[in-house]
């Protein structure tokens, strides 16, 4: 069964300038659409791989999940619930308790003057809810140790306080766990010790992880099923062996391609064209079709839905 | 050091602090040959970046340089100072740094910039810098480059400005370039598009480059040769493809596994247990000692043997363990 239904979510900031410039400068406003019309489905105890370049939309995208950011259209739903609709406050706590974030900074995530002690049972004590002895015990899980608990998080290397965040995020026992590009502020080999430990915590709590990251090796390390996104868009969706193997989607190709290789000696890749467009006048049609090597007419006229090719969900006309 | 155009000789750079002397360079020595791309890895407090700062004389007091020797085509530079190391900067010696940026000038134009350095640098005139400034952005690839000569680095995407930033490091054709993490803020698509411009500068003009970085895949395609730092201390030296496919430090050989890429299909990334010691904190012996899985007792007990052309600083080199 799913956890996480994602419908037709969409979200606009207004980007606008103030008022009385847009008066003076005859300016309309400007909206960007940071994620456009996106579909997709997690089951429970899987890890959803979420990549893309920056500004495509994956983040914005994990904040509308956890309920940090309301979508501007569509639906999330989690365990069946649409937080951002729900009235009964009573299913909204208990979905909310089985949501938990990690993000991408441990160093801007943990309160500088909080004890490490205060800062992991922090989801639990704010619910009201007993945490005698938690921390130490989940610090030994997260790979610390239980006297660690009377520390400050500036006596932590960047490993070992995304630990904490971890540790933090499973205090409150929660279901779903919102990655937001966990170890990309850590070294290679602190991030094989962190990617190790979150595999070791899904097996042993059942989680779900939706992992956002911009490393294609890292989702392809540890997702079931990895999402591309370009421009807010979902362009391709497929298990990571189909994904790799057998890429249906131009830009999945073109991100493959440029990915630096472990073996690529001395390589001369087929570079890519271009960069991302202005999220704020996108591209008609397919928002790929600037920098595509195989656009045609239909492309640049008609926005390609997801459709079923093979094995995977694919956002393109030629896709076969 | 007969045809290098950057040599380093047992380089040390020293900072005091209150609780004792800590050394984020510790005995380095690499050479850069001219149209060579030097790859400097290691993870973060390495000393990679020290090293770097060091050559350029960029090194923020207290830290210092405590013994060692640079030349730069067969000078001595490692003991110039004020104005003598400001022409050598920008001229010999171009900077490449991570975030572009904070590197330009927000209140120049971007020909101003390139202009302000080549007049500096060059005995050429004003109309003569800005017709090489226009050429300096063509040949990095900015379309447009006569029109977009007078913009202003906020109207730059982050790879336009990363290219800005290269074009200002070559427009007084350096003999060196240092590139600090120069694709690490970016995307990357644009990633390999600033590497390959990088890599066909260095090879038409015969530039030498140091590369650092902490991405083994960057280096694997851009760099001839690699140095692979650890705690300040150079761990392996050697060209490339040897360094990467057969590491022979057990430290090498760990970063390599722990990558996503190399573990494919596995359940586990192979994991290096502990972290980098802190550098006031260095063990004595081999300082990866702690976290070798074949360390043994000469290990602790002597320093690890001095590096020398494709050896490894380690007493039990990988492959012969192998063997054996």
């Amino acid at each position: 069964m799913a956890l996480i239904s994602v419908k037709n979510l969409t979200r606009v900031f207004d980007v606008s300038k103030p008022w009385l410039n847009r008066v003076i400068e005859r300016r309309g406003k400007a909206l960007l659409t940071a994620v456009s019309d996106v579909d997709f489905e997690v089951a429970e105890r899987s890890t959803y791989g979420l990549v893309g370049e920056s500004g495509s939309g994956k983040s914005t995208i994990g904040r509308m999940l956890v309920g940090l950011l309301t979508p501007s259209d569509g639906t999330v739903e989690i365990g069946g619930v649409n937080l951002a609709a729900e009235t009964n406050a009573g299913k909204v706590d208990a979905v909310r308790s089985d949501i938990q974030m990690i993000f991408q900074d441990p160093f801007a995530s943990l309160n500088p003057r909080w004890r490490v002690r205060d800062i992991v049972v922090e989801p639990v004590v704010a619910r009201g809810g007993d945490a005698t002895g938690l921390a130490e015990k989940l610090l030994e899980q997260v790979g610390l140790s239980a006297a660690d608990a009377g520390k400050f998080p500036h006596e932590f290397s960047g490993g070992q306080r995304q630990r904490i965040c971890i540790a933090r995020a499973l205090s409150s026992e929660p279901k779903l766990i919102v990655c937001d590009e966990p170890t990309s502020a850590l070294d290679v080999s602190v991030q094989a010790q962190v990617l190790n430990l979150m595999s070791d915590l899904k097996d042993n709590f059942g989680l779900t992880y939706v992992l956002i990251s911009h490393d294609l090796t890292v989702v392809q390390h540890m997702s079931d099923v990895i999402g591309v996104l370009y421009l807010g868009r979902l362009v391709e969706e497929a298990t990571p062996d189909e994904l790799f193997n057998n890429t249906k989607h131009p830009y999945t190709k073109m991100l493959l391609e440029a990915a630096p290789l472990m073996d690529g000696f001395g390589r001369e890749a087929a570079l890519p064209e271009g960069e991302i467009p202005d999220p704020i006048n996108p591209p008609s049609g397919c928002a790929f079709h600037p920098r595509c090597p195989i656009a045609e007419d239909i492309c640049r006229q008609e926005r390609p839905l997801l459709r079923l090719v093979d094995n995977a969900r694919v956002a393109c006309h030629l896709a076969q | 050091m007969s045809d290098a155009v950057l040599s380093i000789r047992n380089l040390s750079v020293e900072i005091p602090t209150r609780s004792g002397v800590v050394k984020p360079v510790d005995g380095v020595s690499y050479d850069i040959s001219a149209g060579e791309i030097l790859g400097v890895v290691g993870e973060s407090g390495a000393g990679k970046s020290m090293a770097g700062n060091a050559v350029i004389g960029l090194l923020n007091p207290p830290a210092h340089i405590a013994q060692g020797e640079i030349w730069l085509n067969g000078t001595r530079i490692d003991a110039l100072k004020g104005e003598a190391m400001r022409r050598l900067r920008g001229k010999e010696i171009g900077m490449v740094f991570q975030d572009p940026l904070t590197s330009l000038n927000p209140l120049l134009s971007i020909g101003d910039q390139l202009t302000e350095t080549m007049l500096t640098h060059l005995p050429i005139s004003r109309a003569e810098a800005g017709k090489r400034a226009v050429a300096a952005l063509e040949e990095v690839g900015i379309p447009g480059a006569a029109e977009r000569i007078d913009s202003y680095p906020h109207e730059f995407s982050g790879g336009m400005r990363q290219r800005v930033v290269i074009a200002l490091a070559l427009c007084a054709e350096p003999s060196l370039i240092i590139a600090d993490e120069p694709t690490t803020a970016l995307d990357v698509s644009v990633q390999a598009q600033i590497i390959a411009l990088l890599k066909r500068l260095c090879r038409d003009r015969g530039t030498a480059v140091m590369l650092i970085t902490h991405d083994m895949g960057v280096i694997a395609e851009a760099a001839d040769r690699v140095a692979v730092m650890y705690a300040g201390r150079l761990a392996e030296l050697g060209r490339v493809r040897d360094v990467l496919t057969q590491p022979q430090h057990p430290y090498t050989g760990g970063l390599m596994a722990s990558t996503p890429l190399a573990s494919a299909g596995k359940a586990r990334l192979h994991q290096i247990e502990g972290a980098m010691p802190r550098l006031d904190n260095v063990p004595d012996g081999c300082p990866f000692h702690p976290r070798c899985t074949y360390a043994e007792s000469k290990c602790r007990a002597a320093p690890a043997p001095q590096i020398s052309q494709n050896h490894a600083a380690c007493w039990f080199p990988l492959m012969a363990q192998k063997v054996s």
